[in-house]
């Protein structure tokens, strides 16, 4: 199907000529990355920008690094680069997870991380590993960069905290210093493409403290403060689990839709719950052996 | 227009095109390479499947704009000089019927033993999870593929 309207497009060869591009073009510019969301969303008239800044011509943002007690995932590291990166599966193993899970290996090889949470889709893969590891997403404008705390970061479905007139360079990790253990849970009929009808994400910390968030069963990702402080206050364990499992009826409110009815998604975010909190207690154990 | 340049099939070539032409119709339509076909149109099928640069991606997600300078590898260039071993051994077993999906199907297991001659089961099958075939089960072809990348 061809892209029913005209637009620009432009390669930039530095970061400072794609944020003149942006600050020229405001919000009828949009980057160009992996492209494996924009082309549809051009296809299907969702977005109709005038201008594309293909931003792969800036090299500096390929890098996948562990800077300053951080790890760096830049904006044109896509999801194979990830999934074969030894940084992420040493010190961010729920990402090296969830680039696995992400569509097929034909999506993983143009798909970046930084796209994922900039379509913001509310199905997407990479929210949760980035939302329960307190992840950074950084800007940049030619008014300066700024750092917004992914919490923050999703705004409503398909809509985040970007300006008109920025572009998001890279996102950071932070490492904690006390040993740790995350697990993923994805929903879906099958792999190879599907979305995720719904998706967990856990983060356990050695000195008790437990991270959760939920993916697809609302409008945007979000951690569930309601959970982790259940948790830490009472303790990680099968018990604890299940009366924490009990909670999640209040706090995620999925919809019916072509991939799963409300009470499936429902059902299953509780069963998902608890296996990756399993997985995730069992792989904290291993850390401290 | 703008006129880009890339290798197709190991041959320099020039075309003009459009900032919202897609990659998949550029190659069909202006360079005549029917291989890669449309399914889908949105990155799900895989029957769209070109190998850009060493990895197998989708070409219906790709503006042809972007391939300016790239490497592009479609059946037809990687059977040039006669069928591969995977392209043999999947008409040994009649592993297609209708062969919509057969190109992209085998740029991906191309892709996969030209980086892992030695894959696992799982890997075989992860490596076509995103190429949908509505004929076979895909059994023949992973038994195809299996005869080829099995330790002698």
């Amino acid at each position: 199907m061809a892209i029913p309207f005209e637009f620009a497009y432009e390669k930039p060869a530095t970061i400072a000529d794609a944020l003149h591009l942006l600050d020229k073009w405001g919000s009828n510019a949009r980057i160009l990355a992996g492209g494996t969301d924009l082309a549809n969303e051009l296809k299907q008239g969702f977005r109709v920008p005038e201008l594309l800044v293909d931003i792969k011509g800036l090299n500096a943002l390929e890098k996948i690094k562990v800077l300053d007690d951080a790890l760096h995932i830049g904006a044109l590291a896509t999801f194979d680069m990830v999934r074969n990166s030894q940084p992420v599966r040493d010190h961010v193993y729920i990402l090296y997870e969830v680039a696995g899970l992400v569509a097929s290996s034909g999506v993983r090889n143009r798909a970046t991380v930084v796209g994922n949470i900039c379509s913001a889709v509310a199905c997407m893969d990479s929210a949760a590993p980035l939302l329960v590891h307190d992840a950074v997403v950084h800007t940049a404008s030619l008014e300066g960069e700024r750092e917004v705390p992914v919490q923050d970061w999703f705004v409503d479905n398909r809509k985040t905290l970007v300006g008109e007139k920025e572009m998001v360079s890279h996102v950071s990790i932070p490492l904690p210093k006390i040993k740790y253990a995350g697990a993923y849970q994805k929903m879906m009929r099958y792999t190879g493409e599907d979305l995720a009808a719904a998706n967990v994400g856990v983060l356990l910390m050695e000195d008790g403290a437990c991270r959760v968030a939920f993916g697809s069963v609302g409008p945007i990702p979000r951690r569930s403060p309601e959970i982790e402080s259940f948790l830490e206050k009472n303790g990680v364990n099968a018990r604890n689990i299940e009366q924490a499992k009990e909670m999640i009826g209040g706090i995620i409110s999925p919809i019916t839709d072509v991939r799963a009815t409300r009470e499936y998604r429902m059902h299953m975010t509780k069963v998902m719950f608890v296996r990756a909190m399993h997985a995730a207690v069992e792989r904290l154990e291993k850390q401290k052996r | 227009m703008k006129k880009i340049s890339f290798t197709l099939n190991g041959e320099l070539r020039q075309v003009d095109v459009a900032p919202n032409e897609i990659l998949l119709e550029v190659l069909r339509y202006k360079m005549g390479v029917k291989s890669p076909k449309c399914g889908c149109d949105t990155g799900d099928c895989g029957a769209c499947t070109v190998i850009l640069n060493g990895k197998a991606v989708r070409s219906c997600l790709i503006f042809a704009i972007e391939i300016n300078g790239q490497e592009i590898l479609t059946l037809e260039g990687l059977s040039k000089d006669g069928l591969t071993p995977l392209q043999k051994a999947l008409m040994d077993r009649n592993a297609f019927q209708c062969g919509y999906c057969a190109p992209g199907m085998i740029l991906s297991v191309t892709c996969l033993i030209s980086g892992n001659p030695h894959p696992s089961e799982e890997e075989i099958k992860e490596s076509i999870a995103g190429n949908l075939c509505r004929c076979t089960g895909y059994q023949p072809v992973i038994d195809a593929i299996r005869q080829i990348t099995k330790k002698q």
